[in-house]
């Protein structure tokens, strides 16, 4: 099995801030990350997509298609975009890098079909970043 | 368990064609990557060893020898080659970063005998890589 990894970025702002706590427990788990302006990153999106090369190409995914899928799908959605205001996403859930990583995976997981995808890895800072496989039973 | 892990660099040329498939279909699946001059890359290859340190030395494996084996097996057939033509472990196969990953898994399986061989990550640029565990096996 050949795991195949491809690097993406895009920037964002979110705002860390729970309508299911109250704002001192808000203040007290998300501290400044709760900042009512936002905040933003650049982050250093991965995805991983897993299989045996075509004998004929030597090629587990054609390239140029899973980049324009990850174009299209996420970096248009949420390159430079406010990812609280994203109604279809975070409209129940706080827009943490963890929900933003899982969100990700499955639209990836839902809408390509070129390729297994296996994991997706997102870096929010140079010295953060969150990897995400699916439940168990995803990838089996 | 401990992993090992060293790192080397190569920079070599390649460029993707298929005999399976017809000039038209391989221009249009490969594009600029089917022009026959090729174009080059500076591989990083980062390769594991996993293993129990030696109680004596507190060492996996002799770093040493591992330097040599990577030097000998990878460094002098890839580096500063032309894959297609002048890599006979890749004859015959299109050298995508997937199929240079298994080739090198075959060149170093058999070499590495303190500790075991885990996985190879081999990156073509700093934006795209490829994991290889060996032939049927998966992470």
């Amino acid at each position: 099995m050949i795991y195949l990894t491809r690097r993406y970025r895009f920037s964002a702002s979110h705002r860390l801030h729970s309508l299911r706590l109250s704002e001192p427990e808000n203040q007290r788990i998300y501290g400044k990350c709760s900042n009512p302006g936002g905040h933003g990153h650049n982050y250093a999106l991965e995805v991983t997509v897993a299989g045996e090369p075509d004998p004929r190409t030597g090629m587990v995914v054609d390239l140029t298609r899973l980049d324009a899928f990850v174009e299209k799908e996420i970096l248009e959605r949420f390159d430079l975009s406010y990812l609280n205001d994203d109604r279809d996403c975070f409209a129940e859930k706080v827009p943490t890098t963890e929900n933003l990583c899982m969100e990700i995976y499955h639209r990836l997981r839902a809408g390509f079909g070129d390729a297994s995808v296996d994991r997706v890895r997102l870096e929010e800072t140079s010295l953060n970043s969150f990897t995400y496989r699916g439940e168990e039973g995803d990838n089996a | 368990m401990i992993y090992l892990t060293r790192k080397i660099e190569f920079s070599a040329s390649h460029y993707y064609h298929s005999p399976a498939l017809s000039a038209e279909e391989n221009r249009r699946l490969f594009g600029k990557l089917n022009n026959p001059h090729g174009h080059g890359h500076n591989y990083m290859l980062e390769v594991t060893v996993a293993g129990e340190p030696d109680p004596v030395t507190g060492m996996v494996l002799d770093l040493k020898e591992l330097k040599e084996i990577l030097q000998h097996e990878v460094m002098e057939v890839f580096d500063h080659k032309f894959i297609n033509e002048q890599v006979p472990v890749l004859a015959g196969q299109v050298p995508t970063t997937e199929n240079i990953a298994r080739a090198i898994w075959g060149l170093l399986a058999g070499k590495i005998t303190r500790g075991r061989l885990h996985h190879i990550r081999l990156y073509e640029t700093p934006d795209l890589f490829v994991d290889f565990y060996g032939d049927g096996a998966a992470r």
